[in-house]
């Protein structure tokens, strides 16, 4: 009996060492990079994918592509790409991920160039293109889904138009050999998915393992907010270090089941409660979460701690893809007037409130509609409106923060100017105005028929 | 005797936004309080709680797997996070807004935390 016990226990060391396991390396844009330097050393990972890409993110990359063509890829691209790159050439680590962003062909050069002074060689780096949709949707008659109407009556407000594209576009590069692969708009539990397919030869009408892949992928693509992030909360979800928090890991059996776990040592916690709170962010019907890839199914996901920052997470599956693939679009909505003032002491809530009255009154007069003017009370009840003012005493320190949108920057200018003007013409004891302006981009949505839609990979040796 | 606690006592929440559509998430701390928030905290409670913060419609989904009920409320933000005038753009704080439903414990026992 303790001898099968010893073998079995071996049977399954020797499965661990084998099992495929992917890490995540960045939540958002701008996401913290020690974190996947961690992982990058310490992880014993095969892929680390970067979600790097929100829906406006792109739209402005865009514009930066519009003023420099050799521009418009992610930002923090080259600071990845310098902690990451020893790796991929060491270790044979592959970095998947949308810092392609507007440009990935000018993200492609970019990394050849970061790889050539850093003295690496023998990296095969790809780009896939094809997610830019914006001349089809312009020329064809594409409805936007918010609207109703056409997307190309949207004239030149309309700034970019991208297709999420899903694991199936990444699968060449991989199958390519590349070690770093730089998209687009990418689905973004697409990019965790397709490195699962590529292993485990997963077909791509496996919707049970394409739902339960998904659902790994969805778990890692906020990178800590599955680790600790997002969710501590003093003396009910204590987490320990976030200043340190370790990023995602997840183990993948063949069978789409897996681990979610992090580099021990790191800070943060894998546990019942980030688990689950993570595997319902951003979804709304937990039996069709729609990706590129397949119509995800959580709704009967089974999670299991197995202690030490492990969860085990199994029962997720899914059923065919959406016929069309869903298209973002960067619209101009014109700017974002900002204003911030604060007052401080007894009756700091009444000066504030004076205030606030005092510069809606002075943008009405300039022509502002009261509808797209918003005043709030920071400290009172600019997160949570009514329910905070009902649920806690008024505060003695409350900062006024009056918003509205203009047309032209000029008008939206005016905002801030009028909160500054508080210090001599308002309330008594005010205290550190602020003021901004700043375009708005509006984001709408589309789809398209797939075969609108041609994924193209670009190759560059690092000789 | 009526035993009222704000959900915040007894339960953990997570926001999400998609467009001007804001999902919230709501789990028990303790198993036996899942049944509790399905009978007390339905689709019709929330969208009164949350009143004029939500324009639109309020749906939700049960996910007993893992204890969870999902909150989709429809018009939190005009414009979604990239337009909206609102301090918090997303609205991820809106599950503390939540939090602060108050429900019934009187049949649950005291067995919370």
């Amino acid at each position: 009996m303790a001898a099968l016990d010893l073998f079995e226990s071996r049977l399954r060391e020797e499965s661990m060492r084998k099992r495929l396991r992917i890490g995540s390396g960045a939540g958002y844009a701008g996401d913290r990079i020690d974190p996947a330097v961690v992982l990058a050393e310490e992880g014993n990972i095969q892929y680390l994918c970067f979600e790097c890409l929100a829906e406006r993110t792109i739209a402005i990359a865009q514009m930066e592509k519009q003023a420099d063509p050799g521009r418009g890829y992610g930002q923090f691209l080259e600071e990845r790409m310098e902690a990451v790159l020893p790796r991929c050439a060491r270790d044979g680590l592959v970095v998947v991920s949308n810092l392609g962003a507007a440009n990935p062909p000018a993200a492609l050069e970019k990394t050849f160039e970061i790889a050539r002074s850093l003295g690496i060689g023998g990296v095969r780096i790809g780009a896939v293109t094809g997610d830019d949709v914006l001349e089809a949707v312009r020329s064809e008659n594409t409805v936007v889904v918010e609207t109703g109407g056409f997307v190309r009556d949207l004239g030149d407000r309309l700034i970019s138009a991208n297709a999420y594209l899903g694991a199936d576009a990444l699968l060449p590069a991989l199958q390519a050999g590349c070690r770093v692969i730089l998209a687009g708009r990418v689905a973004d539990p697409s990019l965790f998915l397709a490195p699962m397919i590529h292993e485990h030869r997963w077909d791509l009408e496996d919707w049970h393992r394409l739902g339960a892949g998904t659902a790994l992928g969805h778990l890692l693509e906020c990178a800590a907010q599955v680790t600790g992030g997002y969710f501590a909360d003093p003396g009910v979800k204590d987490v320990r270090d976030l200043e340190n928090v370790g990023f995602p890991i997840a183990e993948i059996d063949d069978d789409g089941t897996g681990i979610l776990t992090k580099v021990p040592g790191t800070g943060g916690a894998v546990n019942l409660g980030t688990c689950r709170e993570q595997i319902l962010y951003e979804v709304h019907d937990p039996a069709s979460y729609l990706t590129p890839d397949v119509t995800a199914d959580f709704s009967a996901i089974m999670l299991k701690d197995l202690g030490q920052d492990r969860v085990r997470i199994t029962g997720a599956t899914g059923r065919p893809r959406p016929e069309t693939l869903k298209v973002s679009l960067g619209v101009r909505q014109g700017y974002l007037g900002e204003g911030e003032i604060s007052y401080a002491g007894r009756g700091a809530l009444a000066r504030a409130r004076l205030a606030g009255e005092i510069v809606s009154k002075r943008l009405e007069r300039r022509g502002f509609r009261r509808s797209e003017v918003r005043v709030e009370y920071i400290g009172y009840n600019a997160l949570l409106g009514f329910l905070a003012e009902a649920s806690f005493s008024a505060p003695g320190d409350v900062r006024l923060r009056v918003a509205a949108r203009a047309e032209k920057k000029r008008e939206a200018e005016r905002v801030g100017e009028e909160v500054e003007n508080l210090y001599l013409n308002g309330p008594a004891g005010p205290g550190g105005a602020r003021k901004t302006a700043r375009p708005l981009i509006g984001i709408y949505s589309a789809h398209v028929p797939r075969d609108r839609v041609k994924p193209r990979l670009m190759i560059r040796d690092v000789p | 005797m009526m035993k009222k606690v704000k959900l915040y006592e007894i339960a953990h929440s997570r926001a999400g936004d998609k467009g001007e559509i804001t999902n919230i998430s709501l789990f028990p701390y303790a198993e036996e309080h899942y049944d509790l928030l399905r009978e007390q905290v339905t689709a019709r409670a929330v969208k009164s709680h949350f009143g004029d913060l939500v324009r639109g419609e309020v749906v939700r989904y049960e996910i007993p797997s893992i204890q969870g009920l999902n909150f989709v409320l429809y018009g939190t933000r005009m414009g979604g996070v990239s337009s909206a005038l609102e301090l918090d753009a997303h609205g991820k704080s809106l599950s503390f807004g939540l939090l602060e439903m108050e429900v019934d414990l009187t049949e649950a026992g005291n067995g919370y935390r």
